[in-house]
């Protein structure tokens, strides 16, 4: 007959309450339609106009929480960076850096940069986002548009593996030199140690039970 | 003039008896004492502040939790000419190697003093960027926890290593205390042995 | 030389011969050099070094005393935060981010503050009194900011008694942070949806007082350095970047507004009521060292006179609620301090275990798990006292981040290094370095 020890304990992770089988998927936003609301309507037909491939370069215009993001195929980022920079009615003269983002899940785009735009003579603010395969992890640099997303691409490269064709030297800058991979990619470990004290292990960050 | 034999006999250090007895003008001590009080009394800093524990660092030098009434207020930039180094701050991987340097080009006799919870034991950051405990890279005296610890929790520490330093043994003496230390530290119970109350 | 020292040698490298200058050896190094062909000198100001305001290392090649090149190089503070967050919630975020730029905790947090409540989306549901709260804790913040930039910036270029001044009435301000908050520094006290804890009784008395002394004590410095001419000699003409350098560079803050141009988030974009506030954005067009120096200077008194603004705004709004109203995500306890510290207070306590189940139930599920932040991205900045201090903060619908990332402003504005320093003296970048106001907590993140 069967063997059974103690009347008591789980088997398997104990949780009784169902949320442990529920499964959440967080879904790419669309392309927002128009009227955009605010400056955003302005910004794109000044963009439309002074940048004859504008259709074929953005590939969604997404307005969410008051900022307008502008999704960039990476081959026309340089073109899309000096019109908005130079054309007169746009002149986002500043940009605030590259924000690296990396989503596993989104295969053929998983590594995405994102660049905060600012103009100060019209005192506006949007977004570009660019996206490349983990295959290829290539995107222009902007350090000629910009010169102030110099340390900026190459902390993005030190993180995500991303590199910058085009990049007067990008070298690693956070990290040590000679360090192997990429810290903030989704599938490198955070590396964290296990705390022992008095007899009790606190498992690293990492390792512990949390919500997600 | 020292007296080796007489110096078993004294249990603390502050009341000499000796002095009223003698003739005005002399005083009694130990080589011991008085090297430890020399080195206590002018223990210069060299400057290994880091992060935010460096500022709780730089206010205990400034006016109010002055660090001059200890003869500390010289933060020798050269750690050829400093005694302490101070480790205020979460030490990255990239800097160890640094950190190994300067603790290397410091003069014996040296001390440390792991200031803050990210010096002690890497503190919040457990991660792969900090060293979890600058113990990995140099023999620390004081670990002072706190994030960052007060002024005054640095001068508690560096207060508690002007004892331990102006106690400290030397020559023959010396090298017992050594062999002593070592012999307890290997009888020792393992960390991973102390269960404190869950024993 | 007696002693041998492993990192005295001289080592042969592909770029030629490298020298360790250790001390005691200057005369036996310079003939060793003399008699090498090379005319480029590079001289490492290494990562640690009393002059470079933290763990920044200046590699220089040098002509004689002249710089022909500069290279900042940092890192030797990465802590991983912005890694770091994706394991946490978003609350205990706060503790992480407020310990990015050491010197200006307050900025942090808001920042990240205003990001998440942009993506939460109850940025018009934020209580009055926590933004006048807040708006307080950040002008006290930039004075003690300020304060250090000061200080230490006076003490790199040689005057030692600024230093002195200038912590001193750093300290005044971290006792009024102390008497708010509980701790002096990174106190992780601007939460999501408002502040950790109102103010406590006395506060605004107190700080009303402080900021009678603080204005008293201003002019020691002001006597001591503005006009001096030792200091105008080492800081006019020094660190030259005017604003095209600034715009390309992405360049903001006291830096920007030595060019001339009056860029200040605060009047442009205002955030946390700032629009309700008298002041001035204060330039200068000389694109200099001293330039910089004066607009510090002069922000403290703006400064002060936002602080007084915001005892008054506090003094009418006295016991409203400093979170947003929405249960799920206000921090739930009221904080106080009891015999063994800081901790929930009791009637918090007595509510949560005997009157009320719902909020047991929210503290609970705030503590543990966290709020859920719908999906999207979102940035959002302040005005810190380095410049623009940018979140860009990305939710996947969780309790945890997905990615946090800061734009802090010491990082851009450090790479102005190379256009300040080259063509200027070593004692020059140190001076320029010191302007700039660095934070290298906030450059490694």
């Amino acid at each position: 007959m069967s063997e059974n020890n103690g009347m008591f304990g789980a088997s398997g992770s104990g949780d009784t309450s169902g949320f442990g089988g529920l499964a959440r998927s967080a879904a790419n936003f669309g392309s927002s339609e128009r009227p955009y609301g605010s400056y955003f309507d302005e910004i794109t037909d000044e963009l439309e106009r002074a940048y004859p491939e504008f259709n074929s370069a953005i590939e969604k215009v997404v307005i969410d929480r008051g900022e307008l993001t502008l999704h960039v195929k990476r081959e026309k980022l340089f073109d899309t960076a000096m019109k908005l920079r130079d054309t007169q009615s746009l002149r986002f003269e500043v940009c605030l850096g590259v924000s690296g983002v990396h989503y596993p899940e989104d295969k053929t785009r998983e590594l995405h940069a994102v660049y905060p735009l600012l103009s100060m003579t019209h005192n506006r603010r949007i977004r570009l986002e660019v996206s490349a395969p983990d295959s290829d992890p290539h995107i222009p640099s902007l350090v000629e548009v910009w010169a102030g997303n110099n340390w900026h691409e190459r902390e993005t490269w030190d993180m995500f593996g991303i590199i910058f064709d085009g990049h007067p030297g990008l070298t690693r800058i956070l990290m040590p030199d000679d360090w192997p991979g990429h810290p903030q990619r989704k599938d490198y470990p955070l590396g964290g140690i296990p705390i022992e004290y008095k007899g009790a292990t606190v498992p690293a960050p990492s390792e512990r039970r949390s919500y997600r | 003039m020292p007296m080796s034999g007489a110096a078993a006999d004294w249990n603390g250090i502050k009341s000499m008896g000796l002095e009223e007895k003698l003739p005005a003008g002399f005083a009694l001590t130990s080589v011991e004492k008085l090297a430890g009080y020399m080195r206590k009394n002018s223990l210069w800093p060299a400057t290994f502040g880091l992060a935010c524990c460096a500022i709780e660092m730089m206010a205990f030098g400034g006016g109010r939790y002055d660090a001059a009434r200890f003869g500390m207020e010289v933060f020798r930039a050269s750690p050829r000419q400093a005694d302490l180094m101070i480790v205020a701050g979460r030490v990255s991987n990239k800097m160890a190697p640094v950190l190994r340097q300067i603790y290397d080009q410091m003069a014996a006799p040296k001390w440390v003093i792991a200031m803050g919870a990210c010096a002690s034991s890497g503190g919040m950051f457990n991660n792969y960027a900090i060293v979890q405990g600058v113990d990995h890279v140099v023999p620390v005296d004081i670990y002072l926890p706190g994030c960052p610890p007060r002024p005054e929790m640095l001068m508690d520490a560096i207060l508690k290593l002007h004892e331990h330093i102006g106690s400290e043994k030397l020559g023959v003496n010396r090298e017992q205390v050594i062999r002593e230390v070592e012999a307890a530290a290997l009888a020792a119970k393992p960390t991973h042995q102390l269960k404190g109350l869950l024993a | 030389m007696t002693t041998h020292d492993s990192y005295a040698s001289a080592t042969d490298t592909t770029e030629g011969r490298v020298y360790s200058v250790t001390g005691g050896d200057w005369d036996s190094l310079v003939t060793e050099i003399g008699q090498t062909k090379e005319e480029r000198v590079v001289v490492n100001m290494g990562p640690q070094h009393p002059s470079t305001h933290g763990v920044l290392r200046l590699v220089l090649e040098l002509e004689g005393e002249t710089i022909t090149e500069a290279r900042a190089g940092i890192g030797y503070l990465h802590t991983g935060i912005e890694k770091n967050t994706e394991y946490r919630t978003w609350t205990q975020g706060v503790t992480f981010v407020t310990r990015m730029d050491y010197l200006a905790p307050i900025f942090n947090e808001t920042a990240y503050c205003l990001s998440l409540e942009k993506l939460l989306g109850i940025t018009n549901d934020i209580p009055e009194r926590a933004s006048e709260i807040r708006v307080l804790m950040m002008e006290l913040n930039r004075i003690s900011s300020h304060m250090v930039a000061l200080g230490t910036g006076a003490l790199e270029l040689g005057a030692l008694s600024p230093m002195i001044f200038a912590f001193r009435e750093r300290e005044k301000v971290l006792d009024v942070f102390e008497m708010i908050s509980g701790l002096r520094m990174n106190m992780a006290y601007v939460r999501p949806g408002g502040v950790a804890q109102d103010l406590p009784k006395g506060a605004i008395a107190k700080i009303r007082e402080t900021v009678k002394e603080l204005r008293h004590n201003f002019k020691d410095n002001e006597k001591l350095l503005v006009g001096n001419s030792i200091w105008m000699l080492r800081t006019k003409g020094i660190g030259y970047l005017d604003l095209a350098g600034c715009t390309t560079l992405g360049i903001t803050g006291p830096v920007l507004r030595s060019a001339g141009m009056p860029w200040d988030l605060r009047k442009t974009e205002p955030y946390c009521g700032y629009e309700n506030y008298e002041f001035d954005v204060i330039t200068t067009n000389t694109c200099d060292v001293y330039g910089r120096f004066l607009i510090r200077m002069q922000e403290l008194e703006q400064s002060l006179r936002i602080i007084e603004q915001a005892c008054d705004k506090l003094e009418k709004s006295e016991g409203q609620p400093v979170m947003v109203a929405d249960k799920k995500i206000a921090w739930p306890s009221q904080l106080s301090v009891g015999s063994d510290g800081m901790g929930n207070s009791l009637e918090h306590i007595r509510e949560i275990m005997g009157t009320s189940m719902e909020s047991l139930i929210h503290h609970f599920k705030l503590v543990t798990e966290g709020f859920r932040v719908p999906a999207g991205q979102a940035y959002a900045a302040v005005e810190s006292p380095r410049g623009e201090t940018g979140v860009h903060l990305v939710s996947d619908g969780g309790t945890r981040p997905y990615r946090v990332h800061f734009r802090e402003p010491s990082f851009n504005n450090l790479q102005a290094t190379s256009a300040m320093a080259e063509g200027g003296m070593i004692a020059d970048v140190i001076g320029a370095v010191a302007s700039i106001d660095p934070v290298m907590g906030g450059v490694d993140r």
